[in-house]
């Protein structure tokens, strides 16, 4: 074994479970039940860590989650890191190292900054590093100080999971105050939800030595854990770290390890009816010059170290405290056979109970640690009396110190509930609830376990606080925050440069801001900042606690809630096919994926995009447009509410008749763009863009419901109930022809803009002419159930015209070509009907619609507008990049526009573009510039149309 | 996360519902107030310290808008909601 520090028996290790472990690169090993931490600790390791900024030799202060020396990043397949050591929960081959040393923590030459430590106050980055700018400093002073590296690969092992739960009561903590609650509230039938940070439960219980009526008090956690494990009601988990308060009782639970093999953690979020915080209490530190040394250990620790993983940190053990709690933990020592060679206290008068608990022991009263001799190890502490007499070194391999106990109120502070400082514990108390909720045992205050569990038996607390050791014979730094390097000096200077509220010491000395989030230390700089004020310390109050209590991994809170699980992608019945025919896809707005073109062998995209754009502008071409956001309106009202929402008229729409609208939503903005058709007196069809489709939903669902209740108009969304296969060009009307058809496709019976019922190879369809290319189209609408089969029948009628499907790249080159609009590009938020040449949608007969009075209200300031309009490269074979700006002459100043879309029209066999530019509509034969960084392009502006200004062919 | 209570389905949770603004001013006519009162209509929005009406819609759940009073400082729902009017 050669692991010297363990101790002969005891604790709840189990010995016959030995495990191999890799620490900076050593091997050593541990037992079943050991922590990181304690499995150190036996092996006799002193020297766990490197401190954040000076590089100071730290080792293990403490054995939970308020550990704030030791970080360990861990290796392997599920790489994580910053994890506390004492949290790491050991395992066979289980792969660990310091963070923020190199090459160890042992001989660590960022330790070389430590010498310059006078030179690094608080705020000394952000003094020193602010010109040009603290980014450009950030990263190198980040990776200097830096903690551990995020991991490079998700974790290989199994995944994270989320749960949703409902509890009458939720218990945080199963120490004895949690127990005693979880069983009184499921004896009463209440469905309860007990979680636990620990591996076992017991809280406080596992590492004291105490006994509840003459029998140890561990024999009555597990009398009660037997209790609740045969009660339906009861869910009870370990390993489970109630880490978040929410609004209306919702608390977020991290398990970690849960029975199944494949999950990492799974997250709980359990609405609770009440909720019961047990979360103990934390020791706190003493601030002493050296307090920071391998070797300086909170007392409680010390204690659970040898009561619960039969390890004695130290051979020679003395302790300093201002309390009684210290006493127990010299008496645990001392019968373990661990020499205690001084107890110093403080207090002048210390209580008699505590006296008589170690009767032989060396106990110096009125007596502060003022120093700790010894670099790498504690070889003595500085015994100096509070009155200034003659200090002297006593001998110590460890200091173990207490500086009192915080209830642990970080969840009863981030319910919104109130605290309150007590005199008589000297710490921040639950006050006032905000939630329904309650504290209890030591949460509460109650620090005792006689105060707690009836027939318990615990030495009575009592306390004189001590927030800092101000003797004039210390030297050297007296750490406030161990984990970021915060010391007296520097809360000290914070004040001296006015930043007096402690919420402001904290961010200017990063004090509490460490991932143990300040849980030893922050009462200090409290006491500090009162101290340095002259002031009580309830005055100066808290800083806020915030979730989460402890670390919790990204992995845990998003679950399996990532990308394509989060929102699924949309498929259309043609997806397959699309796949099937080389199709690069692409994601179109509202998570549809769509073809974005079809490319041969050795073809590229541009070349693929013209191919298929002469198809649809020379024979005919074929796209599914079933994504487009489709709402069946039905009811009397409809006519008057779509006049309500499009800006132009809807109402005089005779059945089977349809209309190009714009939206705009009441500030004048245009919201989207679409089709209005009427299919019958009460029924009418509308269709939004794409990506568009919910929030118009959103938008026509709140009006009809929070402005127009009394209106009848049902919306029902129909995007999903029609698919589409839009058959355009000008071989169109032939393709259907060949499908076979009982719709008299003449353009007389079936003009555009109308829409038809019928049969379309053999399926029934409504047939709609719109057109998104300028061409002769046919919008086929069948059912989902036929799509597949339809758009084989297209393809298939439409061999001998040449038909070729058409991606998204093409419709982009072809809705370019026309100066059709594109929610995104050319309608940005800023522009409105007018600008964009469609002022023919502002209905003027309308007294009032949507946006009306705000556009108006705009248009009557006067200002200068950008204008849509078509700009043409002096050089045809000049591509311009969509979003390019153009200024005045080309010139450095400010820009009077700005490119929308540049495409090459394969009909003007030359780059066309559309723009948005000042006065564009009254520009048109002028030349503009188009300005890059090392280019100046010049445009000529024109009409926003390329190809068939009077729309003859797509009336055709 | 709040509890929300709707009207059609009970308390649910917050990521059921899309919020939808605090209740303001009846739109007015827009022909009949002066510009100063139509811009005031558009972009003053009620943001007290303490109770708030708010609109809510239940879009993951039954589709219905609801209002609930809300109170900023502590998140409490302060009184039970009606169907909007």
């Amino acid at each position: 074994m050669g692991s010297s520090s363990r101790l002969a028996s005891g604790g709840r290790i189990n010995r016959d479970r030995p495990l191999r472990f890799r620490f900076n690169g050593k091997d050593y090993q541990g037992f079943e039940g050991d922590t990181l931490a304690s499995a150190l600790l036996a092996n006799g390791v002193r020297v766990t860590a490197r401190s954040f900024k000076y590089h100071r030799p730290r080792g293990i202060v403490g054995h939970g989650p308020e550990e704030p020396a030791t970080l360990v990043e861990l290796e392997g397949e599920d790489a994580s890191g910053n994890r506390p050591a004492t949290t790491v929960v050991l395992c066979e081959g289980l792969r660990a190292h310091s963070v923020n040393c190199w090459p160890s923590p042992d001989f660590d030459l960022g330790g070389i900054s430590q010498l310059f430590a006078r030179f690094i106050p608080a705020g000394f980055y952000y003094k020193t590093f602010k010109w040009p700018g603290w980014h450009l400093f950030e990263p190198s002073i980040r990776k200097a100080a830096g903690l551990a590296a995020a991991p490079a690969t998700p974790p290989a092992s199994g995944h994270f999971e989320a749960r949703h739960a409902h509890a009458d009561v939720l218990v945080a903590g199963a120490g004895p105050a949690g127990l005693k609650a979880a069983l009184e509230a499921g004896r009463a039938g209440k469905r309860v939800f007990l979680a636990d940070e620990g591996t076992e439960a017991g809280g406080s219980l596992l590492n004291r030595a105490l006994t509840i009526s003459a029998r140890p008090a561990m024999d009555w956690v597990a009398e009660a854990v037997a209790e609740l494990h045969g009660m339906k009601n009861v869910t009870h988990l370990q390993n489970a770290t109630v880490w978040a308060y929410r609004e209306h009782n919702l608390l977020i639970v991290n398990e970690r390890s849960p029975e199944q093999d494949n999950i990492l953690e799974r997250s709980w979020r359990v609405r609770a009816g009440e909720v019961v915080i047990a979360t103990g209490a934390t020791e706190r530190a003493m601030v002493f010059s050296g307090n920071d040394r391998p070797g300086v250990m909170l007392a409680a620790s010390v204690q659970a170290y040898v009561n619960r993983w039969g390890v004695a940190p130290g051979k020679r053990v003395a302790l300093f405290t201002n309390n009684n709690s210290a006493y127990a933990v010299a008496a645990d020592l001392a019968a373990a056979g661990v020499i205690v060679t001084a107890i110093l206290d403080s207090r002048k008068n210390v209580p008699p109970e505590a006296l008589e608990l170690v009767p032989d022991l060396p106990v110096h009263t009125a007596t502060v640690a003022a120093g700790i001799f010894g670099h790498k190890r504690v070889r003595a502490v500085l015994a100096a009396p509070v009155s200034g007499g003659t200090p002297k070194w006593i001998r110590c391999d460890v200091l173990a110190h207490s500086g009192g106990w915080n209830p642990t109120v970080h969840l009863w502070s981030q319910s919104r509930s109130s605290l309150r400082y007590d005199e008589g514990i000297a710490a921040f108390l639950p006050d006032r609830a905000a939630q329904t909720c309650r504290a209890v045992g030591a949460a509460a205050g109650d620090l005792t376990l006689d105060r707690i569990v009836d027939g318990g038996a615990d030495l009575p607390y009592a306390i004189e606080p001590l927030w800092r050791v101000d003797v004039p014979v210390q030297r050297g730094r007296a750490f406030l925050d161990i984990q970021n390097d915060v010391s007296v000096s520097d809360a000290q200077l914070a004040l001296r440069e006015g930043y007096s509220n402690v919420e402001h010491v904290k961010r200017y000395t990063t004090g509490g801001m460490g991932i143990d989030q300040g849980k030893t230390g922050n009462i200090n700089i409290i006491g500090t900042v009162a101290m340095q004020q002259g002031v009580p310390l309830p005055q100066v109050g808290t800083t806020t606690f915030r979730a989460p209590y402890t670390p919790v991994s990204f992995g845990a809170i998003g679950g399996l809630r990532e990308d394509s699980v989060l929102f699924p992608y949309r498929h259309t019945p043609v997806t397959q096919w699309n796949k099937d025919n080389g199709a690069v896809m692409y994601e179109a707005g509202a998570r549809w994926r769509r073809p974005g073109y079809f490319p041969n062998p050795g073809e590229n995209l541009q070349e693929a995009v013209n191919r298929e754009c002469r198809a649809v502008r020379e024979g005919v071409g074929v796209y599914d447009g079933s994504p487009l956001g489709t709402f069946e309106l039905k009811g009397r009202d409809v006519p008057k509410f779509l006049d309500f929402i499009y800006s132009n008229v809807m109402s005089s729409l005779q059945p089977g008749d349809g209309r190009y609208g714009l939206m705009l939503s009441d500030d004048g903005l245009i919201l989207d763009d679409g089709v209005a058709f009427r299919l019958d007196d009460h029924r009418w069809m509308i269709s939004t863009s794409t990506g568009h489709a919910d929030a118009v939903n959103q938008h026509m669902e709140k009006l009809l419901q929070t402005e127009f209740p009394g209106w009848q108009v049902m919306i029902t969304t129909v995007t999903s109930q029609w698919n589409n296969a839009t058959i355009c060009g000008p071989r169109a009307r032939e393709v259907m022809q060949a499908l076979g058809t009982d719709i008299d496709l003449s353009p007389q019976a079936f003009p555009f803009m109308s829409l038809r019922d019928g049969t379309v190879a053999g399926f029934p369809a409504r047939v709609v002419r719109v057109s998104f290319t300028g061409e002769l189209s046919y919008e086929v609408n069948v059912a989902p159930r036929n799509m597949a089969a339809l758009w084989d029948k297209v393809m298939e009628a439409g061999a001998p015209f040449g038909i070729l499907p058409v991606g998204s790249e093409s419709s982009h080159v072809l809705r370019v070509e026309k100066g059709f609009l594109s929610l995104g590009h050319e309608v940005d938020g800023t522009v409105d009907a007018y600008d964009l040449g469609m002022g023919w949608a502002m209905s003027k007969k309308k007294p009032d619609y949507l946006g009306k009075r705000s556009v108006m209200l705009r248009r009557a300031g006067g200002a200068t507008r950008r204008e849509l309009v078509g700009i043409l490269p002096k050089d045809p074979d000049q591509q311009i990049p969509e979003g390019a700006p153009l200024t005045p002459g080309g010139h450095k100043q400010a820009t009077e526009g700005l490119v929308t879309a540049c495409v090459w029209s394969v009909v003007n066999r030359r780059w066309v573009g559309l723009a948005l530019l000042e006065n564009g509509q009254a520009r048109h034969g002028e030349t503009a510039h188009v300005r890059l960084r090392d280019a100046v392009i010049p445009v000529t502006v024109t009409e926003p149309v390329f190809h068939d200004p009077d729309g003859t062919r797509l009336r055709s | 996360m709040l509890l929300i209570p709707c009207p059609l389905c009970g308390k649910r949770s917050e990521s059921e519902f899309i919020h939808g603004g605090p209740v303001g001013a009846d739109r007015p006519d827009p022909n009949a107030v002066s510009d100063a009162e139509w811009v005031d209509y558009l972009t003053v929005a009620p943001n007290p310290l303490g109770p708030v009406q708010e609109k809510w819609w239940h879009a993951r759940g039954c589709g219905e808008w609801l209002t609930i009073w809300r109170d900023t400082r502590t998140h409490d729902i302060v009184e039970a909601p009606d169907g909007i009017k």
